[in-house]
């Protein structure tokens, strides 16, 4: 019953999407207020009957009702209730159903809380919600229907894929999609803007929260996707540029972009066009993520779900999208009111450069991702695109943006003074050498331009410091003055340095791993040991154990330093019963020097096995970045000015004031 | 500073960047590529030492052998030819005789594949394109439905 009742929701959601895209559209331009205020409603029907049906889904799954054949595929009674929900997600059908449920759910929040919106650009919005909602719907509704009954219902489902089953991944996918979808409401803004051939310093004000929160989302949800890929796959590396992984971080460098050159449509009410199309290729970007991984045309290991038919769909719903998004900006962005030229030094123009060297990069991971794609087939030749290119043509892209980090923020607008602001970053630059001749004489053998690196990452978080304590006048003004500026400075200003530091630590992290990584592949006895990065690891042997729905083999390693009992580390093979598959456990010490990182391998002769261990130093600061730069998010979030009803006051000469400075 | 050099800036910025990319890219598209070949190809070619290739195929029944230490050796096929491969390390869960592997590394002097790493298919329905078209081509293909289903490269 539930599941047909979800089913229907389904398609009533359908309806009231059409409803939502149509009228509101005739409403704004009959200019008949009755007719645009059917939005608000709609829209909120919509997410209420999409939540319903996804509700309905996921009852099935907590119930086990393997009468439905998504959850019969998907799931197992034996699977522990965490994975059972999360295992909705975890297929194509149910991660769709999520997708639609996020993006009505951006779409009621904006009816709801966008009181402050004008009447016209709010309708507008929400009919370009609806009109995305539309295409999805219709594309759940007639490929992946995850509502289908199988008569007689089976006995028992046929599990989910074992890497699945993982609390990190229980909860990758909707943040993940809440950071694509999320910047669908760049993207309707953006098209509504274009409707409408009008844009001012305010559109820029109410598009920032919705970005933000979009881009908080997606930091999280790539950080958690190599977090889990990092430990889970046993492979010890964190990052691979596969071409699913490119997929989620193409909108994110996107929407890093849009973020800052949102700011200088704001506070300078210039880059408009740029920021339109750039809102436009972030969503086709989000688009084309959601293509390539649920096409199966990727030659990935990491492509679970594949569907060529499906794939035709959601590349016409593509086309329609981004195609009919780029012919309404070709056409109306003309109409639109031209900012000025400002000067090359100032904040709008470092932050030129920042689009420009990000919208660059995120070009060139582009190329690398669709290459062997269309070299494929155009030529039938196979290759494959892997590290070392992206190695070569993105790093070089990204370190002058760091480089250049530390020094946007100390620019005045409209006119800055390069001098000044290097005078104001003379400690930071004292730091970072000091640091990177330290390092240089710590690891004499090489890498040689790792300590390079590692001088970036300090650079950077000293810069960002450098700025807070330049804006409290830390070293000018008298305690009490410095703390009262320290109180009244704008979160949005904490948040930004907050957010660079982030971007530090991560560079540190990232860095310090992939030059100083150290590996042992041993075959190793029970009784014998091998060394490493200082830590000696006993293998102790290993032991049957039973978990919920699989059986593993625990192995068990004593680790010591300098002789003296350390840790103790378990690294199993799991063998999952329902699914006959085998994963990987790997046995992780988290420390502040670095991870030790052990990975059982296959038995061999005589009770020994093959065991791979890793020291990969620092690398828990890659996703302590991540988390510092959700958390700026967070921050510059809760600033007055981003707050819901706060335009207009921000609007008021004071606090453009304190803002602009 | 006058509106015209501005400009100047502006757009001197970008093509020195954009330069800089596509020069970049081009570079890396020469040297870090990596072709993916099957036993019957490498049989017809010369390679270098040096060049890093991907080797796709399927694992030979009875070929897999573990030799002193972590080492493994094992026959990959495409049912027309067969090349020996030698890999150290921990082989991924899903590898298995008679399944789709893909191997990266180099062809030695002495006509055996070393491999530095080791793809196998990442579920049951997992087979890796570049492998179905061979074993296709081959005449080698099981097809067992969805893993056909799976590459909408192997039929061009």
């Amino acid at each position: 019953m539930i599941a047909e009742v979800g089913h229907y929701a389904l398609i009533l959601a359908l309806g009231v999407a059409i409803v939502q895209t149509i009228v509101p559209l005739i409403g704004t331009r009959l200019r008949d207020p009755q007719l645009t205020s059917v939005a608000v409603p709609a829209a909120q029907a919509e997410f209420t009957l999409i939540g319903f049906a996804f509700m309905a889904l996921m009852t099935a799954y907590v119930t086990s009702d393997f009468s439905v054949a998504n959850v019969w595929q998907n799931s197992h009674s034996a699977k522990p209730m965490l994975y059972k929900i999360s295992g909705m997600w975890g297929n194509h059908e149910g991660s769709m159903l999520l997708w639609v449920l996020i993006l009505a759910l951006f779409g009621a929040a904006v009816a709801t809380f966008g009181k402050n919106l004008p009447r016209q650009l709010q309708a507008n919005v929400l009919a370009v919600q609806g009109s995305i909602a539309v295409a999805f719907l219709l594309f759940i509704i007639t490929t992946s229907n995850p509502f289908i009954r199988i008569d007689p219902a089976p006995f028992d489902g046929q599990g989910l894929n074992p890497v699945l089953q993982d609390p990190a991944l229980a909860f990758h996918p909707p943040f993940l999609y809440a950071g694509y979808v999320g910047f669908s409401m760049a993207f309707s803004f953006a098209v509504a803007a274009l409707i409408d051939g009008r844009i001012d310093a305010a559109w820029a004000r109410w598009v920032r929260p919705w970005t933000l929160a979009a881009w908080m989302c997606l930091t999280l949800g790539v950080a958690m996707g190599s977090w889990w890929a990092y430990y889970e796959l046993g492979w010890g590396g964190f990052w691979f540029w596969d071409p699913v992984e490119n997929a989620s971080f193409m909108p994110w460098l996107a929407g890093t972009a849009l973020l800052h050159s949102a700011l200088v449509m704001e506070k300078r009410d210039a880059l408009k066009v740029w920021t339109i199309l750039l809102a436009i290729i972030t969503f086709s970007l989000s688009l084309m993520g959601t293509f390539l991984v649920r096409s199966g045309v990727l030659t990935s290991v990491h492509a679970f779900a594949v569907d060529p038919e499906r794939g035709v769909f959601i590349l016409a719903i593509m086309g329609v999208f981004i195609g009919g998004a780029l012919a309404l900006f070709a056409w109306r962005a003309p109409l639109l009111t031209q900012g000025g030229l400002f000067a090359p030094i100032s904040r709008e123009g470092s932050l030129v450069l920042n689009n420009l060297l990000l919208t660059v990069a995120c070009a060139a991971v582009l190329v690398g991702t669709l290459y062997p794609l269309a070299l494929e087939s155009l030529t039938g030749d196979k290759i494959s695109v892997g590290p070392p290119f992206f190695n070569l043509t993105f790093v070089p892209l990204i370190v002058p943006l760091l480089i250049a980090m530390p020094f946007g923020p100390l620019l005045a607008w409209k006119r800055g003074d390069l001098l000044a602001a290097a005078q104001r970053l003379t400690a930071a630059a004292v730091v970072s050498l000091a640091v990177i001749i330290v390092v240089l004489a710590l690891n004499q053998n090489g890498p040689w331009l790792a300590p390079l690196g590692i001088g970036i990452g300090v650079w950077v978080i000293v810069g960002a410091a450098t700025e807070i304590a330049y804006r409290v006048k830390m070293f000018d003004a008298s305690g009490e003055e410095v703390w009262r500026r320290l109180r009244n400075l704008p979160r949005a200003a904490y948040g930004g340095a907050l957010a660079h530091a982030g971007v530090g630590l991560m560079v540190i992290g990232l860095v310090a791993t992939s030059a100083w990584r150290e590996e042992r592949i041993v075959a190793l006895a029970p009784g014998s040991s091998v060394d490493i990065a200082g830590y000696q690891l006993t293998f102790k042997g290993v032991e049957p154990r039973i978990g919920p729905n699989y059986r593993e083999r625990v192995g068990t390693f004593d680790i010591s330093r300098g002789g003296k009992q350390f840790t103790v580390l378990h690294p199993s093979k799991r063998e999952f019963i329902v699914e006959r598959n085998t994963t990987t456990e790997s046995g992780i010490h988290n420390g502040w020097r670095g991870d030790l990182y052990a990975v059982l391998g296959d038995e061999l002769k005589d009770g020994a096995f093959t065991v791979r261990v890793y020291f990969n130093p620092l690398v828990r600061l890659i996703w302590i970045g991540a988390l510092v730069m959700f958390f700026a998010g967070a921050v510059s979030l809760s600033d007055r000015r981003l707050r819901v009803g706060a335009p207009k006051r921000a609007r008021s000469k004071a606090a453009t004031a304190t803002a602009g400075k | 500073m006058t509106r015209k050099q501005r400009r100047g800036v502006l757009i001197g910025t970008c093509l020195v960047v954009l330069g800089l990319a596509v020069g970049l890219v081009l570079y890396a598209m020469r040297d870090s590529i990596v072709f993916f070949y099957s036993p019957s190809d490498i049989a017809e070619m010369q390679l270098a030492p040096t060049q890093r290739i991907r080797l796709g195929g399927l694992v030979e029944m009875g070929s897999v052998e573990r030799a002193e230490g972590t080492t493994i050796r094992f026959v990959i096929t495409d049912g027309g030819k067969t090349l020996p491969v030698t890999f150290t390390g921990v082989l991924p869960d899903l590898f298995r005789e008679g399944q789709g592997v893909i191997a990266e590394g180099t062809v030695q002097a002495d006509g055996v594949f070393h491999a530095d790493s080791v793809l196998a298919k990442h579920d049951e329905n997992y087979m890796p394109p570049e492998v179905a078209a061979k074993l296709k081509a081959n005449g080698m293909w099981r097809g067992d439905g969805e893993a056909g289903g799976a590459s909408p490269q192997a039929t061009n």
